[in-house]
């Protein structure tokens, strides 16, 4: 009982008295440890005591003591010589009671530390899930599918960089701050696209990683309001995840958009990232995932696949091809030019992309191409691009759907 | 803290460079090691002699062996260094991206540890 409450706490606002701790002290390994002392004595004390009024205050307020006794045995065992700046830098505690006031939030600055774009991605990603969503370190590998050394070691090294070079757990400068921004975002989709997808294994302990990147959009937007970007990829990633019952089939085969049940869509998602989004591009800042998450909400309203807003769709990515100029989003401009206007326009660009060889290893390529050749009637074709896309892809839900429809074309002939 | 920002780049660009373009560069050196300067970060730095001057020095079994040449043959080689003074990694960061050769080569960002020469003579 009481560890269910202390599992939850840490939870909601395990990440909020670490970023604290970490912005106090200056040390991720020494907030960690501290952080851990105060739930340890929270296990021998509650039981007896009561469960504070304040439980995160009262969490804060020991975990900050035992950080400072901590150093204070660290100082001890160093020589005094090295000491003094440490000392005089440790915070003062006079006057903290255990009723302490609000904590103030440090967790802003604490995700603009772990995805410092000084840091390797995979990086990033590790500290952010540690730090942010309270992953243990086992449950991040399992997330990631490497073992649990490995992901102990990323951590280590991360932390070790962050100490050395002096990576500042200040807020970036307003000329540095959308670049900044761009490598937090990035982190969180990319979260969330690993869970999306999640090519490889199905282990059922794995972490819901969609979850944790939707729970980290909705703290970033909570902290950053104002910026249209934060909503929009917090859109994007609720539109995204708003499919997940109908993605799938009873056989875990994979449904694409146009053969989803639409009633299966989670509509209370749809409707909070349609109010997001519409927020959002009110402010009159648009970007990338604004543009893809207004990409998305036309699928999401369309009563019917056939009724979807090509059209539109095709205009937006042509947008989107400006903030990101990048081959998949190339050909899913191409595809959307096939849907709205030509098929045959849309297949010449997607020769034209599968001649640059940028694509090569991209089995979605030969899906699309087979996909636009099978509605254009060309069956024999269709089934040479589908058989590729099969045996490039390395997803299971994936390769049962076009293992399907390469049979469903061999029986048409 | 303080920084290495260690010039990366390719030495047959400047071997390649039109006069007048190269002293314009040297010449945005000058300003930029100016404005180090009026920031009261800069602790050192200087241009290398090109790596036909390197002598590369071992120790193996108590002798010295010394090669002609740098460590490493790279397409990129270590022109240049400056040391910097500042806060965080995110500031020496702002300055390596004002090198000049950062527009053609690369910079590397080194931070020094508290086992410095100086002070453990």
């Amino acid at each position: 009982m009481l560890a269910r409450a202390l599992d939850a706490l840490q939870r909601r606002d395990g990440g909020r008295v670490l970023a604290l701790l970490i912005r106090q002290f200056r040390s991720f390994d020494l907030a960690e440890d501290a952080l851990q002392d105060a739930y340890a004595k929270a296990l021998q004390r509650w039981p007896a005591d009561g469960v504070p009024d304040n439980p995160a205050g009262w969490i804060t307020t020991v975990a900050r003591r035992s950080a400072l006794d901590r150093l204070k045995r660290q100082l001890r065992q160093v020589s005094i010589e090295c000491a003094p700046v440490a000392a005089s830098d440790a915070p003062d505690m006079a006057g903290m009671d255990e009723e302490a006031s609000p904590i103030p939030d440090e967790r802003l600055r604490l995700i603009f530390m772990c995805c410092h774009p000084a840091l390797a991605q995979p990086a990033q990603v590790a500290l952010t899930l540690r730090s942010l969503c309270g992953l243990t370190t086992r449950e991040i590998a399992r997330a990631f599918v490497e073992p649990e050394p490995t992901t102990a070691q990323k951590l280590t090294r991360v932390k070790r960089k962050i100490a050395q070079t002096g990576i500042d757990c200040e807020l970036p400068d307003p000329n540095e701050f959308v670049a900044r921004l761009a490598s937090v975002l990035a982190v969180i989709y990319f979260v969330f696209n690993e869970g999306y997808v999640a090519s490889t294994g199905s282990d059922l302990l794995r972490p819901n990683l969609c979850t944790e990147a939707i729970r980290l959009g909705r703290l970033l937007h909570d902290l950053l309001p104002e910026q249209a970007e934060v909503a929009g990829l917090l859109a994007l990633m609720l539109l995204h995840e708003s499919r997940r019952e109908a993605r799938t089939d009873a056989h875990g085969a994979l449904v694409v958009l146009e053969d989803q049940v639409r009633s299966n869509w989670n509509h209370d998602q749809i409707a909070e990232a349609t109010a997001l989004l519409d927020a959002a591009l009110l402010r009159r800042r648009p970007g990338p995932y604004q543009i893809q998450a207004a990409i998305a909400a036309l699928h999401a309203h369309a009563p019917t696949a056939a009724e979807t807003d090509w059209l539109q769709i095709c205009a937006l990515y042509s947008g989107l091809l400006r903030h990101l100029p990048t081959p998949v989003v190339e050909l899913n401009a191409a595809v959307a030019l096939a849907m709205s206007t030509s098929i045959d326009d849309g297949l010449k660009w997607i020769d034209r992309i599968e001649q640059s060889g940028a694509l090569d290893q991209y089995h979605l390529l030969h899906a699309a191409k087979g996909d636009l050749l099978r509605r254009s009637g060309r069956m024999d074709d269709a089934r040479v691009h589908y058989q590729k896309a099969r045996d490039l892809a390395t997803n299971q839900g994936e390769r049962c759907y076009l293992e399907r429809r390469i049979l469903e074309l061999s029986k048409d002939q | 803290m303080q920084f290495m920002l260690l010039i990366y780049g390719d030495e047959t660009i400047w071997a390649n460079m039109p006069e007048a373009e190269t002293k314009r560069t040297m010449q945005a050196y000058v300003e930029y090691s100016k404005a180090l300067a009026a920031s009261g970060i800069l602790r050192g730095g200087s241009e290398l002699a090109s790596v036909g001057a390197a002598t590369t020095v071992r120790v193996r079994n108590a002798k010295v062996l010394t090669t002609d040449g740098p460590f490493m043959e790279t397409k990129e080689q270590l022109g240049g260094y400056y040391l910097i003074e500042v806060a965080s990694l995110d500031e020496a960061i702002q300055w390596a991206a004002k090198i000049p050769s950062a527009a053609f080569g690369s910079i590397e960002i080194r931070p020094q540890t508290a086992n410095q020469a100086l002070s453990q003579v």
